[in-house]
């Protein structure tokens, strides 16, 4: 038996391990055999004012880190409203309609794995009419057109399995169309309706990315490949944790939210 | 005319026969009783009248009007309660009332909500929702809101036949004293000849399916309200019982005997193991996980 005091630390003690053990790696690497890969000292004191100052406006390409989040946060919400709203109805569709399945669940299937690259040049050409905006349009479409599936997909799915009973009560009842929807319909779809948006959310988050990096607006992605070009690689890994740390918070959020709906 | 009338109704699914030749007749302010084994074709027989399914064959009258859709004058009540989980007990009947009236006032509708919450002793509980009642309670709310409905006719499909067995008799009592309150016409579905006796004016028992048909009626004379104890030693009874008895387990004999039952899978799709799983409360059955099994009867 392991003293309780070592098992109360297990949860703070072996994260940190996890942790030293990376960054253990990480220095072995680059004091080894990549030698551009920057040491994570290095790494610490080249980022160290993007951290510590993190709301700074020095120019348009040097900037706090968490300023450069926040942009791409607001985009990304944008996009991924953009996604809901169009994702949950064709979802619904999906789920009542057995015809509608029929004529666009082939192309909802051939463009689903369509990759978010592949998307934003089609995107810039779509917006091209819109000159500056072109390329905030086009990131927007492309967040939107990659992140709808899984809310499309799961709300499909919830609508399907909503079970008979609650529909004959519909019938028994004769609600109309669009009461059966909102009395019976959205409540029984909720719990589906939410793991969509979580997953969606997890793909915006990815998408924003790519998207920066290509149109080279200024934010988290935008950013990393900025830096990339300008050799300084310290600020491609302080990117790429920021990355990674914002993702985490806001699954977290929306698994918050999502609990709410699974046991209500 | 009688009240509800079913002419030479049979009905199918797919190659099976499941009803045939189904003559009833039903008198305004009769309870009769339709006891049969699990899998004869009950619950399709009650869709019938309720209007959920369409007869192959046949008509159904109601008041001399046929019956072809669902509506709010035939109140049912599920086996398996049928309550919407995100609505509390309250909103669940609520919601009913305002499709059955909804010419009323706001006041008026939520009056006439409460008057049946309290009819099935519910009111304590109005502000509950179904995952936060009983099995017991859970029905008392379907019976309020069939009721509320003021349908001309009461079908209840199996309603106590998931609960436990001192559940079921307090439940019957009271079915019988809303009954008695009431005076509505009621169609009862169980598979207990003793429910009937115990409630009914008339039982009537359906042969065992495949194409399953109605047998000869039973006529209870024991006066209202009947004592649970005494009935027991009352002298019709007994033969009665073995009437009803004799007769289905006849029936069962007459052809080889298969029937289907329904199975509830456990849900083998993964789930997010990341959120934590509420204890106790169990979301409502997916269709696909209701499977029917044939087997045969002893």
């Amino acid at each position: 038996m392991k003293p309780s005091f070592l098992k109360k630390m297990d949860g703070i003690l072996l994260p940190l391990l996890g942790l030293g053990i990376v960054l253990a790696i990480w220095a072995g690497f680059s004091a080894t055999w990549a030698k551009e890969l920057p040491s994570p000292l290095k790494t610490w004191e080249s980022s160290k004012s993007y951290i510590l100052e993190p709301f700074a406006k020095r120019g348009e390409m040097d900037q706090g880190i968490l300023r450069f989040t926040w942009y791409s946060l607001v985009l990304v919400a944008k996009g991924y409203a953009l996604a809901l709203l169009i994702g949950t109805p064709i979802g619904f569709l999906l789920g009542v309609s057995k015809s509608f399945t029929k004529t666009f669940d082939p192309i909802i299937q051939v463009l689903r794995p369509v990759s978010p690259l592949a998307w934003l040049p089609l995107g810039l050409v779509l917006f091209l009419s819109f000159g500056k905006q072109a390329s905030e349009m086009g990131a927007l479409f492309t967040i939107a057109v990659c992140s709808m599936w899984p809310t499309v997909l799961n709300t499909a799915v919830g609508v399907r399995a909503v079970p008979q009973d609650y529909l004959n009560v519909a019938r028994v009842l004769k609600l109309s169309r669009s009461r059966t929807l909102c009395k019976v319909l959205i409540p029984a779809t909720l719990p589906y309706m939410f793991t969509g948006f979580r997953l969606s959310l997890g793909i915006a988050w990815l998408v924003i990315v790519a998207a920066e990096m290509l149109t080279g607006r200024p934010g988290v992605g935008g950013f990393l490949w900025q830096e990339y070009n300008a050799l300084i690689y310290e600020h491609i890994i302080l990117c790429i944790v920021t990355i990674g740390l914002v993702g985490f918070v806001l699954d977290r959020m929306m698994s918050v939210v999502e609990r709410r709906f699974k046991t209500g | 005319m009688a009240f509800l009338e079913l002419k030479n109704v049979g009905k199918h699914f797919g190659t099976t026969e499941v009803l045939r030749d189904i003559d009833l007749s039903i008198e305004q302010g009769e309870f009769v009783a339709i006891v049969g084994f699990s899998g004869s074709g009950k619950t399709t027989l009650i869709s019938l009248i309720a209007g959920l399914l369409q007869p192959d064959e046949g008509t159904i009258t109601l008041n001399d009007l046929e019956i072809s859709a669902p509506g709010p004058d035939r109140g049912i009540v599920f086996q398996n309660y049928s309550l919407l989980p995100w609505l509390t007990a309250f909103e669940n009947v609520l919601l009913a009332v305002e499709q059955a009236f909804p010419n009323w006032s706001a006041a008026k509708k939520r009056q006439h909500t409460e008057k049946y919450l309290a009819l099935v002793n519910l009111s304590p509980a109005r502000d509950r929702k179904p995952g936060e009642l009983s099995g017991g309670m859970k029905q008392r709310v379907a019976v309020a809101r069939a009721l509320a409905l003021e349908p001309q006719i009461l079908l209840l499909d199996e309603p106590l036949s998931a609960l436990d067995a001192l559940t079921r008799a307090t439940l019957q009592e009271e079915i019988s004293r809303i009954r008695e309150e009431t005076r509505k016409t009621v169609v009862l579905i169980t598979n207990d000849p003793d429910e009937g006796i115990y409630l009914a004016d008339r039982i009537i028992p359906l042969t065992a399916g495949p194409g399953a048909t109605l047998g000869p009626s039973f006529r209870v004379d024991i006066p209202h309200p009947r004592d649970r104890k005494s009935i027991n030693h009352h002298a019709q009874f007994k033969t009665m019982r073995r009437g009803i008895g004799d007769f289905l387990l006849g029936s069962r004999r007459e052809h080889h005997q298969f029937a289907t039952r329904k199975l509830i899978l456990p849900q083998i799709e993964p789930e997010d193991l990341s959120l934590p799983r509420p204890m106790g409360r169990r979301r409502p059955v997916r269709p696909k996980e209701i499977q029917r099994e044939l087997i045969e009867l002893e």
